[in-house]
């Protein structure tokens, strides 16, 4: 290491893997029946008060579905008085008018909502439920409790062309902030990536029409529109570099530079249940794999845009080539960059040939999990 | 908020704090930061200097004026009002017309 590292910035607090949508593009592993202890609240304000004092300030409660802990409103009563920004991030099951008073007079500050698509039929599909009306009547008691709504959906093949529809939707329920986020292949999505994979016109059509929506909605709305990193040629600064800014803890306590980092292969996660957070942050193996410059192999090495990427995101160097060193294959000067556009030129085929959509449930992952 | 994004600010208009963010000292980053959904910034001390005396009531000349006073013998017109403007820009305060 050329220097000391910085402090975290973010944590985020994946409080359970329970969850009650089985959503395809859920980010969770795929093995997360494995992981299904759970931190006591005790030991996740620890986690909280170790993590405040390292400097991160910027709190995400998440899961899984962190409304089925029914200690939330202790956790963030304790985060908030710590001084974190906490923000919630739900599929809204389990929210009511007396919950949100609730987190509200225990000091949250933001709650982002998801919701799959426009339309009923393909939203309670997509997360094998039937919760779009009930979201839609979260989104308006979140508005009344004085909440901006933060609408989150998540972006494929089946949804893409929807996109008029759901910013028409987004209209209607009032929203403060959207976020089209593009499925990134990890998790589950990963596992069904050749069903979700959009073709390249169907992102192209999306991001203009969001684009002129933008501009009607100017000054009431703020979109965001996360591209799909497979149809881009540079790699994303994946958490803005290993080990940087971003603390993720799992439902069973692992400190991961990331949330999807417990797939990879040979690292060994600290426990926070075994170790303090300065420990992990600053001295385990783990956090220092990849942390830096260093580990690079070529193209990165030698590579100017090292300095704005940090070589992608180790995670998909790893599903993509077989190593986590290597240069994100995403990348146009990856030797590697074949693996993403044989997935690219597959779509349509691969979605059609009906190979198997896997939902995201207990009986999946343990199937999954056994292999 | 009440103006139009294009029109210019005045000394009399009265800057407010986005709804939801909020300007907090870190310690860890010996700065002041701005927090919002998802989000932060860390400031400058002459930008943080500005962002505390935001408090919905006071207009602008005001606060130019308590800044001169805090840090006699600076013209700081010009200074607050390119900040202001980007604030607004990025979204992180409204301007309320009066």
């Amino acid at each position: 290491m050329e220097s000391k590292p910085g402090n975290p910035l973010w944590l985020l607090a994946e409080l359970t893997y329970r969850c009650p949508l089985h959503c395809v593009f859920c980010s969770n592993p795929i093995d997360y029946v494995r992981h299904h202890s759970e931190l006591s609240t005790d030991a996740w304000i620890k986690v909280l008060r170790e993590a405040r004092e390292l400097g991160a300030v910027q709190l995400g409660f998440s899961g899984g579905e962190p409304l089925v802990r029914d200690d939330l409103e202790i956790l963030v009563r304790e985060a908030h008085q710590l001084g974190y920004y906490i923000n919630l991030i739900t599929s809204g099951v389990g929210l009511n008018e007396d919950r949100i008073a609730a987190l509200r007079a225990a000091g949250l500050d933001h709650i982002q909502l998801s919701f799959q698509d426009s339309t009923r039929e393909l939203n309670d599909f997509l997360s094998h439920t039937r919760t779009f009306e009930l979201k839609q009547r979260i989104a308006s008691l979140i508005k009344r409790q004085g909440y901006p709504i933060v609408l989150n959906v998540v972006l494929h093949r089946y949804n893409l062309d929807h996109i008029e529809e759901i910013l028409e939707m987004a209209l209607r329920l009032e929203v403060d902030y959207l976020e089209l986020a593009n499925t990134q292949y990890y998790g589950w999505a990963y596992l069904n990536r050749d069903q979700l994979l959009p073709a390249p016109e169907q992102l192209v059509r999306a991001e203009k029409a969001t684009n002129r929506f933008r501009e009607r909605v100017a000054g009431k709305i703020k979109v965001y529109f996360v591209v799909s990193d497979y149809h881009e040629k540079r790699p994303k600064p994946c958490m803005n570099g290993w080990g940087s800014v971003f603390l993720t803890i799992t439902a069973d306590g692992r400190a991961l530079p990331c949330h999807q980092a417990g797939m990879l292969p040979g690292l060994s996660f600290p426990n926070v249940e075994q170790s303090s957070l300065r420990t992990i942050w600053y001295e385990s193996e783990a956090f220092n794999a990849f942390r830096g410059l260093d580990w690079m192999k070529e193209p990165c090495r030698s590579c100017p845009e090292r300095f704005n990427d940090f070589g992608g995101c180790r995670c998909q160097a790893y599903l993509l080539t077989g190593d986590a060193s290597n240069t994100d294959p995403v990348c146009e000067f990856s030797p590697h960059r074949n693996s993403v556009q044989t997935a690219i030129d597959g779509i349509g085929q691969n979605a059609k040939s009906g190979s198997q959509l896997y939902f995201r449930d207990d009986r999946n992952s343990r199937r999954l999990s056994s292999r | 908020m009440s103006a139009a994004a294009s029109a210019t600010i005045g000394f009399d208009d009265v800057p407010v704090l986005a709804s939801r963010f909020r300007l907090q000292w870190e310690p860890a980053q010996q700065a002041h930061v701005l927090l919002y959904p998802e989000g932060m910034v860390k400031l400058s001390n002459s930008a943080a200097e500005i962002v505390k005396r935001i408090d919905g009531a006071a207009p602008i000349g005001a606060i130019v004026a308590d800044l001169e006073s805090a840090f006699p013998g600076a013209d700081l017109r010009s200074d607050v009002m390119e900040f202001l403007e980007i604030a607004r820009e990025r979204g992180w305060i409204g301007i309320e017309t009066r």
